[in-house]
Protein backbone atom coordinates (compact mmCIF):
# COMPACT_ATOMS: atom_id res chain seq x y z
CA UNK A 1 0.00 0.00 0.00
CA UNK A 2 1.43 3.37 -0.97
CA UNK A 3 0.90 6.54 0.98
CA UNK A 4 -0.82 9.36 -0.89
CA UNK A 5 1.70 12.08 -1.70
CA UNK A 6 1.85 14.77 0.95
CA UNK A 7 0.16 17.91 -0.26
CA UNK A 8 2.43 20.93 0.09
CA UNK A 9 0.98 23.25 2.75
CA UNK A 10 -0.40 26.43 1.35
CA UNK A 11 1.77 29.13 2.86
CA UNK A 12 1.88 32.85 2.44
CA UNK A 13 5.03 33.84 0.60
CA UNK A 14 7.03 37.03 0.74
CA UNK A 15 5.14 38.33 -2.30
CA UNK A 16 1.87 37.96 -0.43
CA UNK A 17 3.20 39.94 2.51
CA UNK A 18 4.33 42.72 0.19
CA UNK A 19 0.82 42.87 -1.29
CA UNK A 20 -0.75 43.02 2.17
CA UNK A 21 1.74 45.72 3.11
CA UNK A 22 0.83 47.83 0.08
CA UNK A 23 -2.88 47.57 0.83
CA UNK A 24 -2.16 48.51 4.45
CA UNK A 25 -0.20 51.59 3.34
CA UNK A 26 -3.06 52.75 1.12
CA UNK A 27 -5.59 52.33 3.93
CA UNK A 28 -3.30 54.11 6.40
CA UNK A 29 -2.92 56.98 3.95
CA UNK A 30 -6.67 57.26 3.52
CA UNK A 31 -7.14 57.32 7.30
CA UNK A 32 -4.43 59.95 7.59
CA UNK A 33 -6.05 62.14 4.96
CA UNK A 34 -9.40 61.90 6.71
CA UNK A 35 -8.15 62.50 10.24
CA UNK A 36 -5.35 65.00 9.75
CA UNK A 37 -6.16 66.82 6.57
CA UNK A 38 -9.94 66.92 6.72
CA UNK A 39 -9.82 67.29 10.50
CA UNK A 40 -12.91 65.13 10.65
CA UNK A 41 -14.60 64.74 13.99
CA UNK A 42 -15.59 61.08 14.28
CA UNK A 43 -18.67 60.25 16.29
CA UNK A 44 -19.70 56.62 15.88
CA UNK A 45 -22.05 56.30 18.81
CA UNK A 46 -24.30 59.05 17.52
CA UNK A 47 -24.95 57.11 14.32
CA UNK A 48 -24.93 53.78 16.04
CA UNK A 49 -27.89 54.93 18.08
CA UNK A 50 -29.82 54.89 14.84
CA UNK A 51 -29.13 51.21 14.48
CA UNK A 52 -30.17 50.27 17.98
CA UNK A 53 -30.53 52.39 21.11
CA UNK A 54 -31.02 51.86 24.82
CA UNK A 55 -34.38 53.01 26.05
CA UNK A 56 -33.96 54.21 29.67
CA UNK A 57 -37.66 53.99 30.48
CA UNK A 58 -38.26 50.39 29.51
CA UNK A 59 -34.62 49.45 30.15
CA UNK A 60 -34.45 47.68 26.79
CA UNK A 61 -32.55 47.88 23.55
CA UNK A 62 -34.86 49.14 20.81
CA UNK A 63 -34.16 48.77 17.09
CA UNK A 64 -34.01 52.12 15.39
CA UNK A 65 -34.32 53.51 11.85
CA UNK A 66 -31.41 51.69 10.25
CA UNK A 67 -32.44 48.25 11.53
CA UNK A 68 -35.99 48.96 10.40
CA UNK A 69 -34.51 49.97 7.07
CA UNK A 70 -32.69 46.70 6.66
CA UNK A 71 -35.87 44.85 7.60
CA UNK A 72 -37.70 46.72 4.85
CA UNK A 73 -34.85 45.93 2.45
CA UNK A 74 -35.21 42.25 3.28
CA UNK A 75 -38.98 42.35 2.85
CA UNK A 76 -38.56 44.13 -0.47
CA UNK A 77 -36.01 41.58 -1.66
CA UNK A 78 -38.21 38.71 -0.54
CA UNK A 79 -41.39 39.83 -2.32
CA UNK A 80 -39.58 41.21 -5.32
CA UNK A 81 -37.78 37.87 -5.75
CA UNK A 82 -41.04 35.94 -5.61
CA UNK A 83 -42.72 38.18 -8.16
CA UNK A 84 -39.57 38.40 -10.30
CA UNK A 85 -39.18 34.61 -10.27
CA UNK A 86 -42.78 34.25 -11.44
CA UNK A 87 -42.25 36.79 -14.21
CA UNK A 88 -38.94 35.14 -15.07
CA UNK A 89 -40.45 31.67 -15.22
CA UNK A 90 -43.21 32.74 -17.63
CA UNK A 91 -41.05 35.07 -19.71
CA UNK A 92 -38.14 32.61 -19.72
CA UNK A 93 -40.44 29.92 -21.05
CA UNK A 94 -41.78 32.35 -23.66
CA UNK A 95 -38.20 33.09 -24.73
CA UNK A 96 -37.85 29.45 -25.77
CA UNK A 97 -41.32 29.18 -27.28
CA UNK A 98 -41.94 28.15 -30.87
CA UNK A 99 -44.49 30.95 -31.16
CA UNK A 100 -42.92 34.05 -32.69
CA UNK A 101 -45.20 36.55 -30.91
CA UNK A 102 -44.37 35.04 -27.52
CA UNK A 103 -40.66 35.17 -28.31
CA UNK A 104 -40.91 38.80 -29.43
CA UNK A 105 -42.81 39.95 -26.35
CA UNK A 106 -40.36 38.37 -23.93
CA UNK A 107 -37.37 39.51 -25.97
CA UNK A 108 -38.63 43.10 -25.95
CA UNK A 109 -39.10 42.99 -22.20
CA UNK A 110 -35.59 41.73 -21.58
CA UNK A 111 -33.95 44.17 -23.98
CA UNK A 112 -35.95 47.09 -22.64
CA UNK A 113 -34.81 46.46 -19.09
CA UNK A 114 -31.24 45.69 -20.01
CA UNK A 115 -30.73 48.76 -22.13
CA UNK A 116 -32.23 51.43 -19.91
CA UNK A 117 -30.38 52.60 -16.78
CA UNK A 118 -32.07 51.01 -13.74
CA UNK A 119 -32.84 54.37 -12.18
CA UNK A 120 -34.62 55.62 -15.28
CA UNK A 121 -36.54 52.37 -15.54
CA UNK A 122 -37.58 52.59 -11.90
CA UNK A 123 -38.74 56.22 -12.29
CA UNK A 124 -40.85 55.39 -15.32
CA UNK A 125 -42.48 52.40 -13.76
CA UNK A 126 -42.93 54.02 -10.40
CA UNK A 127 -44.92 56.89 -11.80
CA UNK A 128 -46.96 54.53 -13.91
CA UNK A 129 -47.52 52.16 -11.00
CA UNK A 130 -48.30 54.69 -8.33
CA UNK A 131 -50.33 56.89 -10.67
CA UNK A 132 -52.33 54.27 -12.55
CA UNK A 133 -51.99 50.72 -11.39
CA UNK A 134 -52.15 51.08 -7.63
CA UNK A 135 -55.42 53.04 -7.56
CA UNK A 136 -56.77 50.60 -10.14
CA UNK A 137 -56.21 47.52 -7.99
CA UNK A 138 -57.22 49.43 -4.90
CA UNK A 139 -54.07 49.01 -2.84
CA UNK A 140 -54.53 52.51 -1.46
CA UNK A 141 -57.94 51.58 -0.11
CA UNK A 142 -56.88 48.74 2.17
CA UNK A 143 -58.53 48.99 5.54
CA UNK A 144 -55.79 50.48 7.68
CA UNK A 145 -57.62 49.49 10.83
CA UNK A 146 -58.59 45.95 9.84
CA UNK A 147 -57.61 43.11 12.15
CA UNK A 148 -55.22 41.48 9.70
CA UNK A 149 -53.59 44.72 8.67
CA UNK A 150 -52.84 45.55 12.28
CA UNK A 151 -51.62 42.07 13.16
CA UNK A 152 -47.97 41.29 13.70
CA UNK A 153 -48.06 38.83 10.81
CA UNK A 154 -48.88 41.65 8.44
CA UNK A 155 -46.13 43.78 9.95
CA UNK A 156 -43.57 41.01 9.59
CA UNK A 157 -44.51 40.41 5.97
CA UNK A 158 -45.10 43.94 4.69
CA UNK A 159 -43.92 46.39 7.33
CA UNK A 160 -45.80 49.47 8.43
CA UNK A 161 -49.39 49.37 7.05
CA UNK A 162 -49.34 53.14 6.49
CA UNK A 163 -46.53 52.64 3.99
CA UNK A 164 -48.10 49.59 2.35
CA UNK A 165 -48.83 51.06 -1.07
CA UNK A 166 -45.40 52.64 -1.12
CA UNK A 167 -43.89 49.25 -0.28
CA UNK A 168 -45.88 47.41 -2.96
CA UNK A 169 -44.87 49.94 -5.60
CA UNK A 170 -41.21 49.55 -4.68
CA UNK A 171 -41.37 45.76 -4.67
CA UNK A 172 -43.13 45.69 -8.05
CA UNK A 173 -40.61 48.07 -9.61
CA UNK A 174 -37.75 45.93 -8.41
CA UNK A 175 -39.51 42.75 -9.50
CA UNK A 176 -40.11 44.03 -13.02
CA UNK A 177 -36.50 45.05 -13.21
CA UNK A 178 -34.96 41.86 -11.82
CA UNK A 179 -37.51 39.73 -13.66
CA UNK A 180 -35.64 40.42 -16.88
CA UNK A 181 -32.44 38.96 -15.50
CA UNK A 182 -34.28 35.96 -14.10
CA UNK A 183 -35.91 35.54 -17.51
CA UNK A 184 -32.48 35.02 -19.00
CA UNK A 185 -31.49 32.62 -16.21
CA UNK A 186 -34.64 30.58 -16.82
CA UNK A 187 -34.13 30.62 -20.57
CA UNK A 188 -30.60 29.30 -20.17
CA UNK A 189 -31.89 26.64 -17.76
CA UNK A 190 -34.59 25.46 -20.17
CA UNK A 191 -32.23 25.50 -23.13
CA UNK A 192 -29.75 23.37 -21.23
CA UNK A 193 -32.26 20.50 -21.37
CA UNK A 194 -31.39 18.37 -24.38
CA UNK A 195 -33.78 17.86 -27.26
CA UNK A 196 -33.90 14.16 -26.43
CA UNK A 197 -35.66 14.87 -23.14
CA UNK A 198 -38.46 16.76 -24.89
CA UNK A 199 -38.77 14.03 -27.48
CA UNK A 200 -38.82 11.17 -25.00
CA UNK A 201 -41.46 12.96 -22.94
CA UNK A 202 -43.62 13.63 -25.97
CA UNK A 203 -43.12 10.14 -27.35
CA UNK A 204 -44.73 8.51 -24.31
CA UNK A 205 -47.78 10.71 -24.94
CA UNK A 206 -47.48 13.27 -22.16
CA UNK A 207 -49.54 16.42 -22.63
CA UNK A 208 -47.56 19.63 -23.25
CA UNK A 209 -48.26 20.77 -19.68
CA UNK A 210 -47.02 17.48 -18.23
CA UNK A 211 -43.92 17.59 -20.40
CA UNK A 212 -43.03 20.89 -18.78
CA UNK A 213 -44.11 19.97 -15.27
CA UNK A 214 -42.60 16.50 -15.04
CA UNK A 215 -39.57 16.64 -17.31
CA UNK A 216 -38.39 20.09 -18.28
CA UNK A 217 -38.91 22.28 -15.20
CA UNK A 218 -37.62 19.81 -12.59
CA UNK A 219 -34.39 19.48 -14.54
CA UNK A 220 -34.16 23.15 -15.40
CA UNK A 221 -34.72 24.17 -11.79
CA UNK A 222 -31.53 22.42 -10.70
CA UNK A 223 -29.61 24.47 -13.21
CA UNK A 224 -31.52 27.62 -12.33
CA UNK A 225 -31.33 27.61 -8.53
CA UNK A 226 -27.66 28.55 -8.04
CA UNK A 227 -27.73 31.60 -10.35
CA UNK A 228 -31.16 32.49 -8.96
CA UNK A 229 -29.70 32.57 -5.44
CA UNK A 230 -26.98 34.85 -6.76
CA UNK A 231 -29.62 37.06 -8.33
CA UNK A 232 -31.37 37.31 -4.94
CA UNK A 233 -28.20 38.77 -3.46
CA UNK A 234 -27.85 41.13 -6.41
CA UNK A 235 -31.43 42.15 -5.81
CA UNK A 236 -30.69 43.05 -2.18
CA UNK A 237 -27.98 45.39 -3.41
CA UNK A 238 -30.03 46.72 -6.31
CA UNK A 239 -32.90 47.47 -3.95
CA UNK A 240 -30.93 50.54 -2.84
CA UNK A 241 -32.11 52.35 -5.98
CA UNK A 242 -35.74 52.36 -4.91
CA UNK A 243 -34.66 54.84 -2.23
CA UNK A 244 -34.93 57.32 -5.11
CA UNK A 245 -38.67 56.80 -5.24
CA UNK A 246 -38.91 57.26 -1.47
CA UNK A 247 -39.29 53.64 -0.47
CA UNK A 248 -38.19 53.64 3.14
CA UNK A 249 -35.55 50.95 2.96
CA UNK A 250 -32.01 51.00 4.30
CA UNK A 251 -30.44 53.43 1.84
CA UNK A 252 -33.34 55.88 2.01
CA UNK A 253 -33.25 55.93 5.80
CA UNK A 254 -29.46 56.20 5.73
CA UNK A 255 -29.68 59.45 3.76
CA UNK A 256 -32.05 60.76 6.41
CA UNK A 257 -29.77 59.68 9.24
CA UNK A 258 -26.75 61.17 7.47
CA UNK A 259 -28.43 64.52 7.07
CA UNK A 260 -29.88 64.73 10.59
CA UNK A 261 -26.64 63.70 12.27
CA UNK A 262 -24.36 65.29 9.66
CA UNK A 263 -22.14 62.23 10.29
CA UNK A 264 -21.89 61.19 6.66
CA UNK A 265 -18.85 58.90 6.86
CA UNK A 266 -20.03 56.99 9.89
CA UNK A 267 -23.52 56.52 8.51
CA UNK A 268 -22.45 55.16 5.16
CA UNK A 269 -19.70 52.98 6.59
CA UNK A 270 -22.18 51.44 9.02
CA UNK A 271 -24.78 51.02 6.29
CA UNK A 272 -22.17 49.49 3.99
CA UNK A 273 -21.22 47.07 6.73
CA UNK A 274 -24.88 46.15 7.23
CA UNK A 275 -25.34 45.39 3.52
CA UNK A 276 -22.10 43.43 3.53
CA UNK A 277 -23.06 41.27 6.49
CA UNK A 278 -26.47 40.59 4.99
CA UNK A 279 -25.26 39.72 1.50
CA UNK A 280 -22.22 37.78 2.64
CA UNK A 281 -24.33 35.70 5.03
CA UNK A 282 -26.72 34.79 2.25
CA UNK A 283 -23.85 34.00 -0.11
CA UNK A 284 -22.30 31.69 2.48
CA UNK A 285 -25.64 30.05 3.24
CA UNK A 286 -26.43 29.44 -0.44
CA UNK A 287 -22.92 28.12 -0.97
CA UNK A 288 -23.43 25.59 1.80
CA UNK A 289 -26.84 24.56 0.51
CA UNK A 290 -25.47 24.07 -2.98
CA UNK A 291 -22.63 21.90 -1.74
CA UNK A 292 -25.04 19.86 0.34
CA UNK A 293 -27.44 19.24 -2.52
CA UNK A 294 -24.51 18.25 -4.72
CA UNK A 295 -23.49 15.68 -2.17
CA UNK A 296 -27.08 14.49 -1.77
CA UNK A 297 -27.06 13.72 -5.47
CA UNK A 298 -23.82 11.84 -4.76
CA UNK B 1 -45.07 -2.18 -55.11
CA UNK B 2 -48.72 -1.34 -54.76
CA UNK B 3 -49.98 2.00 -53.51
CA UNK B 4 -52.80 1.51 -51.11
CA UNK B 5 -55.09 4.51 -50.83
CA UNK B 6 -54.88 6.20 -47.47
CA UNK B 7 -58.48 5.33 -46.76
CA UNK B 8 -57.66 1.63 -46.71
CA UNK B 9 -55.70 2.01 -43.50
CA UNK B 10 -58.68 3.65 -41.88
CA UNK B 11 -60.95 0.78 -42.66
CA UNK B 12 -58.50 -2.10 -42.44
CA UNK B 13 -57.72 -2.61 -38.75
CA UNK B 14 -54.78 -4.81 -39.68
CA UNK B 15 -52.81 -1.90 -41.05
CA UNK B 16 -51.19 -0.05 -38.17
CA UNK B 17 -49.00 2.40 -40.06
CA UNK B 18 -49.50 3.79 -43.54
CA UNK B 19 -47.46 6.40 -45.38
CA UNK B 20 -49.16 7.73 -48.46
CA UNK B 21 -47.06 9.99 -50.67
CA UNK B 22 -45.26 11.55 -47.72
CA UNK B 23 -42.65 14.24 -48.29
CA UNK B 24 -40.76 16.32 -45.80
CA UNK B 25 -38.45 19.28 -46.09
CA UNK B 26 -35.99 20.81 -43.65
CA UNK B 27 -36.07 24.36 -44.99
CA UNK B 28 -35.15 23.77 -48.64
CA UNK B 29 -33.64 20.36 -48.14
CA UNK B 30 -35.98 17.51 -48.98
CA UNK B 31 -35.38 14.73 -46.44
CA UNK B 32 -38.27 12.47 -47.47
CA UNK B 33 -39.43 12.01 -51.07
CA UNK B 34 -42.87 10.61 -51.71
CA UNK B 35 -42.76 7.77 -49.18
CA UNK B 36 -45.32 4.98 -49.49
CA UNK B 37 -45.26 2.31 -46.86
CA UNK B 38 -47.58 -0.04 -44.98
CA UNK B 39 -46.93 -1.83 -41.72
CA UNK B 40 -49.43 -4.49 -40.79
CA UNK B 41 -50.34 -5.82 -37.39
CA UNK B 42 -47.61 -8.15 -36.14
CA UNK B 43 -45.17 -7.25 -38.88
CA UNK B 44 -41.50 -6.63 -38.12
CA UNK B 45 -40.04 -4.12 -40.54
CA UNK B 46 -36.33 -3.39 -40.52
CA UNK B 47 -35.31 -0.08 -42.08
CA UNK B 48 -31.75 0.31 -43.28
CA UNK B 49 -29.77 2.57 -45.55
CA UNK B 50 -26.77 4.87 -45.54
CA UNK B 51 -26.42 7.60 -42.97
CA UNK B 52 -28.44 10.69 -43.86
CA UNK B 53 -30.86 8.77 -46.07
CA UNK B 54 -33.88 9.78 -43.98
CA UNK B 55 -34.45 6.69 -41.83
CA UNK B 56 -34.76 8.62 -38.59
CA UNK B 57 -36.86 11.31 -40.18
CA UNK B 58 -39.28 8.73 -41.54
CA UNK B 59 -39.67 6.79 -38.32
CA UNK B 60 -40.04 10.03 -36.34
CA UNK B 61 -42.87 11.11 -38.61
CA UNK B 62 -44.88 8.13 -37.34
CA UNK B 63 -45.31 9.74 -33.92
CA UNK B 64 -44.80 13.23 -35.30
CA UNK B 65 -41.58 14.13 -33.56
CA UNK B 66 -41.06 15.46 -37.08
CA UNK B 67 -43.97 16.85 -39.05
CA UNK B 68 -44.37 16.06 -42.73
CA UNK B 69 -45.47 18.66 -45.25
CA UNK B 70 -47.07 16.57 -47.94
CA UNK B 71 -48.94 13.29 -48.00
CA UNK B 72 -50.92 11.45 -45.37
CA UNK B 73 -49.82 9.29 -42.45
CA UNK B 74 -52.25 7.03 -40.62
CA UNK B 75 -51.32 5.30 -37.38
CA UNK B 76 -53.71 2.86 -35.74
CA UNK B 77 -56.55 4.20 -37.85
CA UNK B 78 -55.96 7.86 -37.02
CA UNK B 79 -54.51 10.45 -39.31
CA UNK B 80 -51.59 12.11 -37.58
CA UNK B 81 -51.36 15.78 -38.23
CA UNK B 82 -51.68 18.90 -36.15
CA UNK B 83 -54.39 18.14 -33.62
CA UNK B 84 -52.57 17.78 -30.31
CA UNK B 85 -55.21 15.69 -28.54
CA UNK B 86 -55.36 13.18 -31.38
CA UNK B 87 -51.59 13.12 -31.48
CA UNK B 88 -51.30 12.33 -27.78
CA UNK B 89 -53.63 9.36 -28.32
CA UNK B 90 -51.50 8.12 -31.18
CA UNK B 91 -48.32 8.50 -29.20
CA UNK B 92 -49.77 6.39 -26.41
CA UNK B 93 -50.25 3.56 -28.90
CA UNK B 94 -46.74 3.92 -30.29
CA UNK B 95 -43.69 3.21 -28.15
CA UNK B 96 -40.38 4.69 -29.20
CA UNK B 97 -36.81 3.78 -28.33
CA UNK B 98 -34.03 6.22 -29.17
CA UNK B 99 -30.40 5.78 -30.04
CA UNK B 100 -29.36 7.83 -27.01
CA UNK B 101 -31.82 6.21 -24.53
CA UNK B 102 -33.17 9.58 -23.32
CA UNK B 103 -34.14 8.31 -19.90
CA UNK B 104 -35.25 11.03 -17.49
CA UNK B 105 -32.12 11.58 -15.38
CA UNK B 106 -33.93 13.14 -12.41
CA UNK B 107 -36.21 10.15 -11.90
CA UNK B 108 -35.50 6.67 -10.59
CA UNK B 109 -35.75 3.75 -12.99
CA UNK B 110 -39.15 2.89 -11.56
CA UNK B 111 -40.40 6.46 -11.92
CA UNK B 112 -39.15 6.57 -15.50
CA UNK B 113 -41.41 3.65 -16.31
CA UNK B 114 -44.44 4.65 -14.24
CA UNK B 115 -44.59 8.28 -15.36
CA UNK B 116 -46.59 7.78 -18.54
CA UNK B 117 -49.16 5.34 -17.09
CA UNK B 118 -49.71 7.59 -14.07
CA UNK B 119 -50.11 10.77 -16.12
CA UNK B 120 -51.80 9.45 -19.23
CA UNK B 121 -54.22 6.82 -18.02
CA UNK B 122 -54.40 8.05 -14.44
CA UNK B 123 -53.34 4.78 -12.86
CA UNK B 124 -52.75 4.82 -9.14
CA UNK B 125 -49.15 4.62 -7.93
CA UNK B 126 -49.68 1.04 -6.81
CA UNK B 127 -51.10 -0.15 -10.13
CA UNK B 128 -48.45 1.72 -12.08
CA UNK B 129 -45.65 0.26 -9.97
CA UNK B 130 -47.01 -3.21 -10.55
CA UNK B 131 -47.06 -2.74 -14.32
CA UNK B 132 -43.63 -1.09 -14.28
CA UNK B 133 -42.08 -3.93 -12.29
CA UNK B 134 -43.65 -6.43 -14.65
CA UNK B 135 -41.97 -4.83 -17.66
CA UNK B 136 -38.70 -4.22 -15.83
CA UNK B 137 -38.77 -7.91 -15.01
CA UNK B 138 -39.22 -8.71 -18.67
CA UNK B 139 -36.17 -6.70 -19.64
CA UNK B 140 -34.42 -8.28 -16.65
CA UNK B 141 -33.62 -5.16 -14.75
CA UNK B 142 -36.22 -5.09 -11.97
CA UNK B 143 -33.46 -5.34 -9.36
CA UNK B 144 -32.25 -1.88 -10.38
CA UNK B 145 -35.66 -0.22 -10.02
CA UNK B 146 -34.59 2.20 -7.32
CA UNK B 147 -31.41 3.37 -9.01
CA UNK B 148 -31.04 6.41 -11.23
CA UNK B 149 -30.25 6.25 -14.96
CA UNK B 150 -26.72 7.56 -14.51
CA UNK B 151 -25.93 4.55 -12.31
CA UNK B 152 -26.70 2.05 -15.10
CA UNK B 153 -24.67 0.90 -18.08
CA UNK B 154 -25.74 1.84 -21.60
CA UNK B 155 -27.24 -1.56 -22.27
CA UNK B 156 -29.18 -1.45 -19.04
CA UNK B 157 -30.44 2.06 -19.78
CA UNK B 158 -31.64 1.02 -23.19
CA UNK B 159 -33.53 -1.92 -21.70
CA UNK B 160 -35.19 0.46 -19.25
CA UNK B 161 -36.11 2.67 -22.19
CA UNK B 162 -37.80 -0.32 -23.80
CA UNK B 163 -39.69 -1.06 -20.57
CA UNK B 164 -40.73 2.59 -20.36
CA UNK B 165 -42.20 2.40 -23.86
CA UNK B 166 -43.90 -0.92 -23.17
CA UNK B 167 -45.55 0.34 -19.99
CA UNK B 168 -48.11 2.23 -22.09
CA UNK B 169 -49.02 -1.12 -23.73
CA UNK B 170 -48.40 0.22 -27.22
CA UNK B 171 -49.60 -1.53 -30.38
CA UNK B 172 -46.46 -0.58 -32.29
CA UNK B 173 -42.84 -0.15 -31.22
CA UNK B 174 -40.44 2.12 -33.08
CA UNK B 175 -36.69 1.68 -32.65
CA UNK B 176 -34.24 4.23 -34.03
CA UNK B 177 -30.79 2.62 -34.04
CA UNK B 178 -31.26 1.28 -30.51
CA UNK B 179 -27.81 -0.32 -30.36
CA UNK B 180 -25.66 2.25 -32.17
CA UNK B 181 -24.62 4.10 -29.02
CA UNK B 182 -23.75 0.92 -27.12
CA UNK B 183 -20.42 -0.68 -26.40
CA UNK B 184 -20.17 -3.90 -28.43
CA UNK B 185 -20.51 -6.20 -25.45
CA UNK B 186 -23.89 -4.67 -24.57
CA UNK B 187 -25.49 -4.87 -27.99
CA UNK B 188 -26.72 -8.40 -27.59
CA UNK B 189 -28.55 -7.89 -24.32
CA UNK B 190 -30.67 -5.25 -26.06
CA UNK B 191 -31.15 -7.24 -29.26
CA UNK B 192 -32.22 -10.24 -27.17
CA UNK B 193 -34.96 -8.22 -25.55
CA UNK B 194 -36.11 -6.97 -28.95
CA UNK B 195 -36.10 -10.48 -30.38
CA UNK B 196 -38.20 -11.69 -27.50
CA UNK B 197 -40.62 -8.86 -28.11
CA UNK B 198 -40.86 -9.83 -31.77
CA UNK B 199 -41.51 -13.45 -30.81
CA UNK B 200 -44.46 -12.32 -28.74
CA UNK B 201 -45.96 -10.78 -31.86
CA UNK B 202 -45.26 -7.07 -31.28
CA UNK B 203 -45.52 -4.91 -34.37
CA UNK B 204 -42.12 -3.31 -34.82
CA UNK B 205 -40.39 -0.82 -37.03
CA UNK B 206 -36.65 -0.95 -36.45
CA UNK B 207 -33.96 1.26 -37.91
CA UNK B 208 -30.75 -0.70 -37.51
CA UNK B 209 -27.51 -1.73 -39.11
CA UNK B 210 -27.55 -5.06 -37.29
CA UNK B 211 -28.09 -7.31 -40.27
CA UNK B 212 -27.91 -10.40 -38.07
CA UNK B 213 -30.95 -9.11 -36.22
CA UNK B 214 -32.69 -8.32 -39.51
CA UNK B 215 -32.02 -11.84 -40.80
CA UNK B 216 -33.36 -13.41 -37.67
CA UNK B 217 -36.34 -11.25 -36.86
CA UNK B 218 -37.52 -9.17 -39.82
CA UNK B 219 -40.47 -9.98 -42.00
CA UNK B 220 -39.66 -7.19 -44.35
CA UNK B 221 -36.67 -4.98 -45.10
CA UNK B 222 -36.99 -1.39 -46.26
CA UNK B 223 -33.91 0.11 -47.84
CA UNK B 224 -33.74 3.89 -48.01
CA UNK B 225 -31.47 6.17 -49.97
CA UNK B 226 -31.56 9.94 -50.41
CA UNK B 227 -34.99 10.26 -48.83
CA UNK B 228 -36.58 7.55 -50.96
CA UNK B 229 -37.71 4.04 -50.19
CA UNK B 230 -35.53 2.20 -52.71
CA UNK B 231 -36.39 -1.33 -51.69
CA UNK B 232 -39.34 -2.70 -49.80
CA UNK B 233 -39.30 -6.45 -49.92
CA UNK B 234 -39.45 -9.61 -47.86
CA UNK B 235 -36.39 -10.49 -45.87
CA UNK B 236 -35.58 -13.46 -48.08
CA UNK B 237 -35.82 -11.42 -51.23
CA UNK B 238 -33.60 -8.75 -49.75
CA UNK B 239 -30.87 -11.07 -48.58
CA UNK B 240 -30.86 -13.51 -51.46
CA UNK B 241 -30.90 -11.35 -54.52
CA UNK B 242 -33.83 -9.33 -55.74
CA UNK B 243 -32.28 -6.07 -54.62
CA UNK B 244 -31.09 -3.07 -56.55
CA UNK B 245 -27.59 -1.90 -57.08
CA UNK B 246 -27.51 0.66 -54.29
CA UNK B 247 -28.78 -1.79 -51.72
CA UNK B 248 -26.17 -4.24 -52.99
CA UNK B 249 -23.38 -1.75 -52.41
CA UNK B 250 -24.73 -0.74 -49.01
CA UNK B 251 -25.05 -4.33 -47.88
CA UNK B 252 -21.59 -5.31 -49.02
CA UNK B 253 -20.20 -2.35 -47.11
CA UNK B 254 -21.80 -3.09 -43.78
CA UNK B 255 -21.40 -6.83 -44.00
CA UNK B 256 -17.64 -6.37 -44.22
CA UNK B 257 -17.62 -5.33 -40.60
N1 LIG C 1 -33.54 18.95 -37.67
C1 LIG C 1 -32.97 18.93 -38.88
N2 LIG C 1 -32.72 20.09 -39.54
C2 LIG C 1 -32.16 20.06 -40.77
N3 LIG C 1 -31.81 18.96 -41.43
C3 LIG C 1 -32.03 17.78 -40.83
C4 LIG C 1 -32.61 17.70 -39.53
N4 LIG C 1 -32.72 16.40 -39.18
C5 LIG C 1 -32.21 15.70 -40.22
N5 LIG C 1 -31.80 16.51 -41.21
C6 LIG C 1 -31.23 16.09 -42.49
O1 LIG C 1 -32.11 15.20 -43.10
C7 LIG C 1 -31.41 14.11 -43.69
C8 LIG C 1 -31.93 12.80 -43.16
O2 LIG C 1 -31.58 12.72 -41.79
P1 LIG C 1 -31.90 11.44 -40.93
O3 LIG C 1 -33.33 11.10 -41.10
O4 LIG C 1 -31.44 11.71 -39.55
O5 LIG C 1 -30.98 10.35 -41.60
P2 LIG C 1 -30.61 8.90 -41.07
O6 LIG C 1 -31.36 8.65 -39.83
O7 LIG C 1 -30.98 7.99 -42.21
O8 LIG C 1 -29.13 8.92 -40.87
C9 LIG C 1 -29.94 14.33 -43.40
O9 LIG C 1 -29.34 14.87 -44.54
C10 LIG C 1 -29.94 15.35 -42.30
O10 LIG C 1 -28.83 16.21 -42.42
MG1 LIG D 1 -30.61 8.37 -37.82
Amino acid sequence: MTEPPVQPRRRLTIVDYICFGLVGVIIAYAVYRVSDVLVYNWNWSRVFNFVIYYDEETARYVPNLLLEGIATTLRLAFWATIVAATIGLVMGYMRTSKNLAMRMISRCYVELVRNIPPVVFIFIFYFFLSGQLMPLIGIDDIDKHGDFVNSSVFYTLFGDPRLFSNFVAGALCLALFEGAYITEIVRAGIQSITKGQWEAARAVGLSPLNVLRDIIFPQAIRKILPPLAGQFITLIKDSAIVSLISIQELTFLATEVASTTTKVFETWIIVGAMYFVLCYSFATLFGHLEKRSMRARR
Amino acid sequence: MTHTPATASKTDPNILISFDGVSKWFDNFQALRDINLLVKQGERVVVCGPSGSGKSTMIRCVNQLETHQRGVIHVCGREVYGNMKELEKVRREVGMVFQSFNLFPHMSILENVTLAPVRNIKLSRGEANEIALHYLERVQIADQADKFPSQLSGGQQQRVAIARALAMKPRVMLFDEPTSALDPEMINEVLDVMTELADEGMTMMVVTHEMGFAREVADRVVFMDEGRVEENCSKDEFFTGGRGERAQIFLSKILQH
